[in-house]
């Protein structure tokens, strides 16, 4: 799809980026296995800018080693730096898993990964830790891409002919460490057991402990990995990943495991859509609890429903969330007036199209856009309120906007990692977050607004 | 005598960089540094075109102008917390967005096609084009294309040569800014700058409006300023560059070599100055009186530092009961500002355990390391294990540094002072001082300290 922007001209110039690299999204990906670590293969700089923006995100240590490629090895190959990046790192850090991320330059150079690692784990006497290679050069997709294509490679390298079992494989999308807790909560509030990949839910936010792990517990555990291909079915909440990046229906092709794809579980329909799916593999229908969740949900979107329905808003960010927040939006009466991604791969417009028809409006859909081009939609469409992660801020600073933060990455609040949005718990907890902002502004506004209306001379056409 | 030497077996510290470190007042002098990084040692320093985006980017009215894939634009945009009194087209990122076609038939097509569009659409005085590794890598000429855009467009199209490639040192990066902005302010044919009363303050980027306040102390004094490279700076205003009497230079690091050049262009001189901590305040504004040699200037220099000193000192006396006796360390970015804050901490009757920084040089480590007491250790290019450890060894109470090491700080319930680029109050001048004390006692005598560094904490 050709760059989004003014129709009918082909801009070239991306200003304001919405989405970050490939190997930042494999990066994450890699924080939820167990005692793995990435190593970024490539300048000094890549590795440095990724462990800021994780840090600025997840206020957690990210620790991200490089092979810190200069001027000579572009020339002559980077495999003696990568390897002696992979002795350093095992010395401080210990990790029984390492991912090896392309960058540009290692891609352009064009580094025999593959090769230079089987001959490393040659040379290694014993001990040496699984490494797994995944190419990701920044100018073949964002960090949406990159995360799809490391949970893919991380599966890959595991999985093995397994004998038949009751473990679930789940595989969710990028989101934050309180959504994944919230899904592992859902799972065992329905008494089923799963394998959730990949799991960073602790690593990526941990608790205090007084000291600083090195390579922080938790994570998918190997072994778990490689019991994937024995379960009963894969529930992928990646309705947006495409089939070339798409883990779960790779295990449906190469072992046959059932693949059920679901949208992420924000808003009322795609939670009971998920509930439905819980209370047909378990044989038995949703606790109290989750039932209560459900009804405050509901007497909350009748409490908010006038309010919102004065939202006009923009959405931004990775596509399974916006996708997510689309329907969310939709469903309580906030007309979804841009709806935008950075990510060029996904299924993004294919997942939306069946919700337009439905729409009193339709809304402007911008892929592998930037913030130049939403800004642009946002103002012509007179949108109210932004719904996405925090370089929104600057469009909406300059037009008043407020921004609701939600996705990746929130650097200029706290908390990015402890946003929920998923199941009915967390959705009430979006939902009132949004309904408060758009309440905020009103009450802000209102006073004078209603003075302005009703007391200009000119008069208006066309209400 | 090794100071630091661990056994392997505690896996916290790489025997190649023994040398990187040292204990002040004992054993080895000489630090190893001004080196690439260790590959796989988990390196807090960043790139070359990191460190020519960092230098230029607070040239407001510019566009900034990435040439490479989507994450190089997408990680610096609005780095640094430059204040701006004008234009904001500055606090923009563009990106030619290279996708794996520009890779393979290169990249200049896409790079000439963005700067006509750039052009067409905002006019700006100037285009600075970054070079990134990719396009570093498959040879695109980007001061071919920036040269035929300048000729073309009849605005100026600056190439910066900065394929992260060359070195993991933000200072070669420098360089390359460097090279830039003496493009942009050489006059051309025909041109002649007139020189005026007025000074440059080179290596000052207006964070939270620092470069504002010092403009206020030298206004009083009688003096203006004629541009800062680059902090709130315009292209107008740094192609007068030429007509300054003086340079004032402060992070030394990044303009050091542009004084020189201006030296030797322009024969303009300049003198170090720093406007971190009241010490060095009124020793600076003396230093700049002293140039102008003229009672009146020297007088009212007397009374502004007279004036301002006796202000602030309550509040720093204050603090500095709090304060005095407590562990602090450093670990920034250049030299000039690991010795300015060794200075501040000590002015609060702090103790300097450790201090590193990520680009010092041999002579500036020597500095350091005459500055501080035996027993402190000193550090080049550090890294998160290695900090860690002197943490906990050293008993530290608060570290200053950026943002990579405020979570591991926290992670260890120590203290934390922000002094990197994107700081949101000002630390410079008189008020500044006052400003920097408050951030270290907040959060040095933090009460949240007592619930994390008990036996339980966390558990």
């Amino acid at each position: 799809m050709a760059p989004a922007g003014n129709a009918g001209t082909v801009r070239q110039v991306n200003k304001n980026q919405c989405q970050h690299c490939m190997p930042l999204g494999a990066i994450i990906a890699f924080r939820g296995i167990a005692g793995a670590m990435a190593l970024v293969h490539g300048s000094q700089g890549c590795s440095t800018y990724m462990r800021l923006t994780c840090v600025n995100h997840f206020n957690e240590p990210v620790d991200i080693a490089s092979s810190s490629l200069n001027e000579k090895q572009t020339i002559h190959g980077g495999e003696a730096n990568l390897k002696k990046a992979l002795d350093n790192m095992r010395r401080v850090y210990a990790p029984s898993v390492v991912g090896v991320l392309t960058t540009c330059l290692a891609e352009t150079m064009g580094e025999d990964l593959d090769r230079i690692i089987r001959d490393y784990q040659t040379e290694q006497a014993t001990g040496c830790p699984d490494i797994i290679a995944v190419p990701t050069p920044s100018y073949s997709g964002s960090h949406t891409e990159g995360y799809w294509a490391a949970t893919k490679a991380v599966i890959a390298h595991y999985a093995r002919p397994s004998g038949p079992h009751r473990c679930i494989n789940v595989i969710v999308p990028h989101i934050s460490p309180a959504d994944i807790r919230e899904i592992q909560r859902i799972f065992t509030l329905m008494g089923l057991a799963i394998t959730l990949i990949p799991d960073y839910s602790l690593t990526l936010d941990r608790p205090f402990a007084g000291r600083y792990q090195k390579i922080p517990a938790g994570g998918t555990r190997p072994e778990e990995i490689a019991a994937m291909p024995g379960a009963p079915l894969t529930i992928q909440f990646g309705a947006t990943c495409p089939d070339n990046l798409s883990p779960g229906l790779w295990l449906e092709q190469e072992y046959g495991v059932p693949l059920v794809t679901l949208p992420l579980p924000v808003g009322i329909e795609a939670a009971d859509q998920l509930l439905a799916v819980l209370e047909k593999i378990s044989g038995h229908p949703r606790p109290e609890s989750l039932a209560n969740e459900r009804g405050w949900l509901l007497d909350a979107m009748a409490d908010a429903h006038k309010h919102n329905a004065e939202g006009r808003a923009v959405i931004y960010g990775e596509p399974e969330l916006v996708y997510a927040l689309t329907r969310a939006c939709t469903e309580n009466g906030i007309a979804p007036v841009v709806i935008a991604s950075g990510t060029r791969a996904s299924r993004l417009a294919s997942c939306l199209e069946p919700l337009l028809p439905g729409l009193d409006e339709q809304p402007v859909v911008l892929e592998e856009t930037d913030f130049a081009a939403i800004e642009a939609a946002a103002l012509r469409a007179g949108a109210n309120i932004a719904i996405g992660h925090s370089g929104g801020k600057f469009f909406t600073e300059r037009h008043g906007i407020p921004v609701v933060r939600t996705g990746f990455p929130v650097h200029d609040r706290v908390g990015g990692q402890r946003i929920l949005s998923v199941g009915y718990a967390g959705t009430l907890a979006l939902l009132d977050r949004i309904t408060n902002t758009l309440l905020e502004q009103k009450h802000g506004s209102y006073r004078r607004l209603r003075y302005e209306e009703t007391n200009r001379t000119e008069i208006m056409e066309g209400i | 005598m090794e100071t630091i030497s661990l056994p392997p077996e505690e896996g916290a510290c790489i025997s190649e960089r023994q040398n990187s470190i040292l204990t002040a007042g004992t054993g080895r002098k000489s630090i190893h540094c001004a080196d690439d990084s260790l590959a796989g040692s988990v390196s807090q320093r960043a790139c070359v075109f990191c460190g020519a985006r960092v230098v230029l980017n607070p040239v407001t009215d510019a566009v900034h102008l990435v040439h490479g894939p989507i994450g190089c634009a997408a990680y610096t945009w609005d780095i640094r917390g430059s204040l701006s009194s004008g234009s904001e087209m500055y606090r923009n990122s563009f990106s030619t967005d290279m996708k794996e076609r520009d890779v393979v038939f290169g990249g200049e097509k896409k790079l000439a096609a963005c700067i006509d569009e750039i052009v067409e659409k905002y006019h700006p005085p100037a285009i600075f084009v970054y070079a990134t590794c990719v396009t570093g890598m498959i040879g695109d000429d980007i001061v071919a294309v920036c040269k035929e855009a300048t000729r073309h467009h009849n605005t100026e199209v600056i190439p910066v040569e900065s394929s992260g490639f060359i070195s993991g040192n933000k200072v070669v990066g420098y360089r390359a800014a460097a090279l830039a902005l003496m493009r942009l302010i050489t006059p051309k044919e025909g041109e002649q700058i007139e020189k005026t009363q007025k000074l440059n303050f080179l290596g000052e980027y207006n964070l939270s409006g620092e470069m504002w306040l010092a403009r206020r102390y030298l206004g009083e004094m009688g003096i203006e300023i004629n541009v800062a490279f680059t902090g709130d700076s315009t292209v107008a205003a740094l192609k007068q560059a030429p007509g300054a009497c003086l340079n004032l230079v402060q992070c030394t690091g990044s303009m050091h070599w542009v004084a020189q050049q201006l030296e030797k262009e322009f024969g303009t001189p300049f003198m170090d100055v720093n406007f971190f901590g009241a010490e060095n305040t009124s020793e600076s504004l003396r230093k700049i009186a002293r140039f102008y040699d003229d009672p009146v200037i020297t007088e009212r220099t007397e009374r502004i530092i007279e004036r301002e000193t006796a202000r602030i000192r309550p509040a720093i006396e204050r603090y500095r009961q709090k304060l005095a006796g407590k562990r602090a360390a450093i670990y920034v970015g250049g030299a000039y500002k690991a010795v300015a804050l060794i200075r501040q901490l000590r002015e609060l009757g702090m103790v300097i355990v450790l201090t590193g920084t990520q680009t010092g040089k041999t002579e500036e480590y020597a500095t350091i390391t005459s500055l501080l007491d035996a027993g402190a250790i000193v550090v080049d290019d550090t890294n998160p294990a290695e900090i860690e450890r002197f943490l906990i060894e050293k008993k530290v109470d608060v570290m200053a540094g950026g943002v990579k090491e405020r979570v591991l700080a926290y992670k260890l319930g120590v203290g934390f002072v922000d002094h990197n680029h994107d700081r949101k109050e000002c630390l410079a001048g008189f008020d500044g001082a006052v400003n920097f004390a408050r951030e270290v006692y907040i959060s040095t005598c933090s009460p949240v300290w007592k619930y994390l560094r008990t036996p339980t904490g966390g558990a």
